[in-house]
């Protein structure tokens, strides 16, 4: 075990998926020269090249039709979105070409292509840059939407994506390239589609993903100072949704709140809510509460921005709310 | 004078009918026995006759509407021939609303008005105004707790699962009624894996399913099982169907339903159904064969089967299962039967086991004739068995009258010549 | 061109033709859902084009893909049951008109989103270029295809990256009803690669000659210098945009007009002036086509329907 940043993890991923496979390559823009502008492929372009860290110009279309078309021929190509904001100049690659094109065929076409992209609000990058839409990517059928809430967590499915034959969204949250976390050494994968307890409890539930879970182990922490155990359950992939955990944590539980950074409106919670009303109706003891984002389009300033994204305070406080 | 045409009861259990489709529509002329509409049922589409002449005034439903029996669906009546306003078209007639539920914007809150129930049996504080969470309602319903006497502890007084706890712990809890307790349902996966597949029953498996579920659950089965020696009924079927064409030919399970009926002359207590404390021994014999259809199984009805000749009894009972298996039972087809009979013979089956066919007292299961050894005179010969298993109602009968139906069966199976004459 | 070959154009195009006309009858008789876009007119184009590929050269298409499914291999009975939404056809009939496609001819199928195929096209010769090879990717689009943003990412990044991709811009006057000098800042839309650096020519593409000679040697450069080409071809659809166009666009005499100008006509005058093939020969073409189309037609009716077990089949390759 290595205590390693999410950004080492990821960087490990690509590299030991690039040295396993030599149909894996990576384009994008910035990925090369620069390095990526997360750094996370810093040093890439040095070992590989041109050929397979591949710098394109600012024309996501291109970057991620590219990579479809590529895909389609046998590569396994990894596009690189400077950010999820940039996704929607490529909404159609994205929602309307990569997740149809098995199914609208017949089955004859394959698309093993990862798309990362970073999202996420927090860093004064104003509203068209801030975003964390990823319940509108969750919505198709044909797509494969993940995002990870740790490093070990981020290395293992980032690999598995890589191999996956399906398109594959792997979202990333610009403000959790530091956390550090325990990481397996040596070889393995986490498997696409399956949400994990991320810590055990027994009094409530907290189900959420990615820096929701940041979030949420910090007000588990303090919600224990108070006696209060909460069952966190980290969704990890959106879709296909896997709500096994999730049932069988509420059905011990019977209370739960779900906490995302995107929007509340048609969020990842208002599915999950739902679910467990549809699956578990007979295990409900109180109204199931969502913590998300306050419905504006973030602000630059520092003071606003924080007070439009969810906080730790909002954690603990929907917490006690749904345990009276 | 105009006439109302009604859902017809097109079958002892149907309790409604879809209206499928209009064969003659308002203005049309009809005559009596005439087609006006077709009807699905849980068993199968029908048609419905007009019962008078004239023209049709008016359709009192639209297609594809439910309707119970007897609503009226349609006038008929003389050509510009006034009638009354409709009654209410559809289902059954809306019930008045309540006068507390039209007041909603009444200034004080309504108190929610209890359906008059008969005075013997309260109300379940349930459809009370009582605030539970959905789990607090259903470990009250589990275990036999009143919400009414329970204090809520939740916001706004809402009753939750540790206030169900905490009255249980005040006063025992009181035993659980059986009949009180819930309609056990299939249990479901509560995700939908990959790969699987959801189907809509149909309304002939809902049928099944309803029957099956009530006669399983509330009729005390006991079982008899014979083993009926069949080499002298295989030789008369092979020479009687070796002077008919193949269209006609007899079927072991032909002679089998002639031998039933005529045993069952003898038994009038299993020939019989139950209503209330009354057994109901009918005057008729009905024998009833299952017959597998797409989607499910049906039982066609020999009328007075042990009136008729074993050619008549082999050819209705064909062209009634060609008709149950191309969706055109008529209604008379699958009414009336008084004991029913199922016969997996053709699969190579040993031995199996009914659910009776309520209200019938019994059904009898009947397996393949196989050739097995026997013992003989002290030596091992070939021989053809056949074991049949009748599922009986104890209610209406015990263990003791079963097998001497069983055994009384054997001399007609076992001598068929008995069956001819 | 050997006779063989000359006389298998003739025969795919008539086949196009008969088939589509088959096709209409079948819409009409509300046996084909969706959109239906006929490819009658421009036979031509495609058949001449793909006649000059490699087999391992790619071929991708907009929804107007029934002559390029036929012309790369597809059977009729097939591209039919298709279109009738049946199992046996070649997408199990949950593509329909606009999205055949079958690898193994190298057809990569009919695409439906105007333009959306282009930066795809780029994808699959960046995956040739990966491999090391020298496929091609034939990539076919109309007119209005060019004034979409894919169009110009996608001949930017061909151009850039050297990739093998021959743009083939069927211009046949119209994208959907708005004539080409409506909608478009130039109207000869070879020049748009001009701003690409981009080497470019001009066919007429009423002449499957003619046609075959322009992609053969277009294709020549692609393979030899390793550098992106955009042909432009002049043709004209007869029918409308798709089944129930009112045509308020165009008048009938500019439609008449055309219509001398049949491309199966001139290269039947073609073949005769060549001595290739006589008009009792191609005649027996024509009524062997009308015996195929009747097969097809027969073959897609009396196939079945996809099973429902296909509803939630190749949604994901892993489940």
């Amino acid at each position: 075990m290595a205590r390693i940043t999410m950004r080492e993890a990821i960087s490990q991923a690509l590299m030991e998926e690039m040295d396993r496979d030599p149909a894996v390559f990576i384009l994008g823009e910035e990925v090369g020269v620069w390095g990526g502008t997360y750094a996370v492929t810093k040093g890439f372009y040095d070992k590989y090249g041109p050929e397979r860290v591949k710098d394109t110009p600012i024309a996501e279309n291109a970057i991620i039709g590219g990579a479809i078309g590529a895909a389609m021929v046998g590569q396994r190509p990894i596009a690189e979105l400077m950010t999820i904001n940039f996704g929607f100049s490529a909404m159609d690659y994205i929602v309307n070409q990569a997740p149809k094109l098995r199914y609208m065929f017949g089955g004859q076409f394959s698309v093993p292509m990862v798309i990362r992209a970073v999202g996420g609000g927090g860093r004064q990058l104003g509203a068209t840059h801030s975003q964390t839409p990823d319940a509108i990517f969750a919505h198709f059928p044909g797509l494969v939407v993940v995002s990870p809430g740790t490093p070990a967590d981020a290395k293992g499915l980032l690999k598995s994506a890589i191999r996956s034959n399906d398109p594959v969204l792997f979202l990333e949250h610009a403000t959790m390239y530091q956390v550090r976390g325990e990481v397996p050494d040596g070889e393995y994968t986490i498997p696409l589609g399956k949400s994990t307890i991320q810590r055990p409890g027994k009094d409530l539930t907290i189900v959420t993903y990615c820096k929701g879970l940041e979030l949420s182990m910090k007000a588990a922490e303090d919600l224990a100072k108070e006696g209060i155990e909460a069952e966190i359950v980290d969704l990890r992939t959106l879709r296909p949704l896997d709500m096994e955990p999730v049932l069988e944590s509420f059905k011990k539980t019977n209370r739960a709140i779900v906490v995302e950074e995107g929007w509340k409106s048609y969020g990842v919670g208002a599915e999950i809510v739902s679910r467990i009303y549809e699956q578990a109706f007979d295990y409900v003891d109180a109204p199931i509460l969502r913590v998300a984002q306050k419905e504006v389009p973030l602000p630059y300033n520092r003071n606003l921005e924080q007070a439009a994204l969810p906080q730790v305070p909002d954690i603990i406080a929907a917490a006690k709310e749904v345990l009276k | 004078m105009a006439e109302t045409i009604k859902m017809p009861k097109l079958g002892f259990d149907m309790a409604e009918g879809t209206l499928v489709r209009w064969v003659k529509n308002v203005g049309e002329t009809i005559n009596k026995g005439d087609v006006l509409a077709e009807i699905e049922t849980d068993k199968a589409t029908v048609e419905v006759e007009s019962h008078a002449d004239g023209v049709v005034l008016q359709h009192l439903v639209d297609a594809g509407t439910s309707v119970p029996v007897n609503n009226p669906i349609a006038i008929v009546g003389a050509e510009g021939e006034k009638v009354d306003s409709a009654p209410a078209a559809g289902g059954q007639p809306a019930p008045a609303a309540p006068a507390a539920a039209a007041s909603s914007s009444a200034p004080t809150p309504a108190p929610v008005t209890q359906t008059a129930a008969p005075a013997a049996t309260p109300a379940p504080a349930e459809t009370g105004p009582v605030k539970a969470s959905p789990l607090a309602r259903k470990v009250a319903r589990d275990r036999g707790v009143n919400l009414g006497s329970v204090v809520g502890t939740g916001p706004g007084g809402r009753i939750v699962r540790r206030d169900i706890e905490s009255a249980l712990k005040a006063s025992p809890a009181p035993a659980v009624s059986p009949a009180s307790a819930p309609i056990p349902v299939y249990e479901t996966r509560t995700t939908q894996q990959p790969g699987d597949e959801t189907i809509q029953t149909t309304k002939l498996r809902q049928a099944i399913g309803r029957r099956l579920v009530e006669s399983k659950t509330t009729i005390p089965h006991f079982y008899v099982t014979h083993e009926y020696k069949m080499e002298a009924l295989m030789d008369l079927r092979k020479q009687i169907n070796g002077s008919l064409p193949d269209n006609e030919k007899i079927s072991v399970n032909d002679f089998i339903v002639k031998a039933v009926a005529l045993t069952l002359r003898q038994f009038p207590n299993l020939n019989a159904s139950l209503s209330g404390t009354n057994i109901i021994r009918h005057g008729a014999v009905n024998v009833g064969v299952a017959v597998t259809v797409p989607g499910g199984l049906m039982t066609v009805v020999v009328k007075d089967t042990d009136q008729k000749p074993l050619r008549q009894i082999s050819g209705e009972v064909k062209a009634m299962a060609a008709r149950a298996r191309d969706g055109k039972v008529k209604p008379e087809d699958v009414d009336g039967s008084t004991f029913s009979t199922s016969n997996l013979g053709m699969y190579d089956v040993d031995e199996f086991i009914a659910i009776i066919n309520p209200p019938e007292a019994a059904i009898l299961a009947i397996s393949s004739a196989r050739e097995v050894p026997v013992v003989s005179g002290g030596q091992v010969v070939p021989g053809w068995r056949m074991k049949a298993t009748i599922s009986v109602d104890h209610r209406i009968s015990d263990g003791a009258e079963a097998a001497q139906f069983m055994q009384a069966l054997a001399k007609y199976l076992e001598e068929p010549i008995r069956i001819l004459v | 061109m050997d006779k063989e070959n000359l006389i298998q154009m003739y025969y795919e195009m008539v086949l196009i033709r008969r088939l589509e006309e088959r096709g209409a009858e079948l819409y009409q008789q509300g046996k084909i859902g969706g959109f239906m876009h006929l490819y009658i007119g421009q036979e031509a184009v495609s058949t001449g084009l793909i006649a000059a590929r490699e087999p391992r050269d790619r071929v991708i298409t907009a929804y107007r893909d029934h002559g390029v499914a036929i012309n790369c291999g597809i059977s009729a009975n097939e591209v039919m049951a298709e279109l009738l939404g049946k199992s046996t056809g070649m997408s199990k009939g949950k593509g329909g008109s606009m999205h055949m496609a079958d690898t193994s001819k190298n057809m990569w199928g009919g695409h439906a989103i105007v333009g959306g195929h282009l930066p795809i096209a780029a994808g699959f010769a960046i995956g040739d270029q990966y491999a090391g090879n020298d496929n091609i990717t034939i990539c076919m689009f109309g007119d209005g295809a060019t004034n979409i943003g894919y169009f110009h990412e996608a001949l930017n990044l061909a151009k850039t990256w050297n990739l093998r991709v021959l743009w083939v811009c069927e211009n046949n006057q119209y994208g959907m009803g708005t004539a080409v000098d409506r909608a478009s800042a130039v109207s000869e839309i070879r020049q748009k690669a001009e701003g690409y650096g981009m080497k470019n020519s001009r066919v007429d593409g009423m002449d499957v000659v003619k046609v075959h000679e322009a992609a053969a040697e277009a294709l020549k450069y692609i393979r030899t210098e390793g550098k992106p080409y955009l042909l432009e071809i002049m043709t004209y659809r007869f029918r409308g945009h798709s089944m129930g166009d009112p045509e308020r666009y165009r008048t009938q005499d500019e439609v008449k007009k055309w219509q001398e100008d049949d491309p199966i006509g001139i290269f039947r005058a073609y073949l005769a002036k060549k001595k290739i093939a006589l008009g009792n020969d191609l005649d027996g073409i024509d009524a062997q086509v009308e015996t195929e189309v009747q097969k097809a037609v027969e073959f897609a009716e009396a196939s079945p329907e996809p099973g429902m077990d296909q509803l939630f089949a190749d949604i994901y390759a892993e489940n």
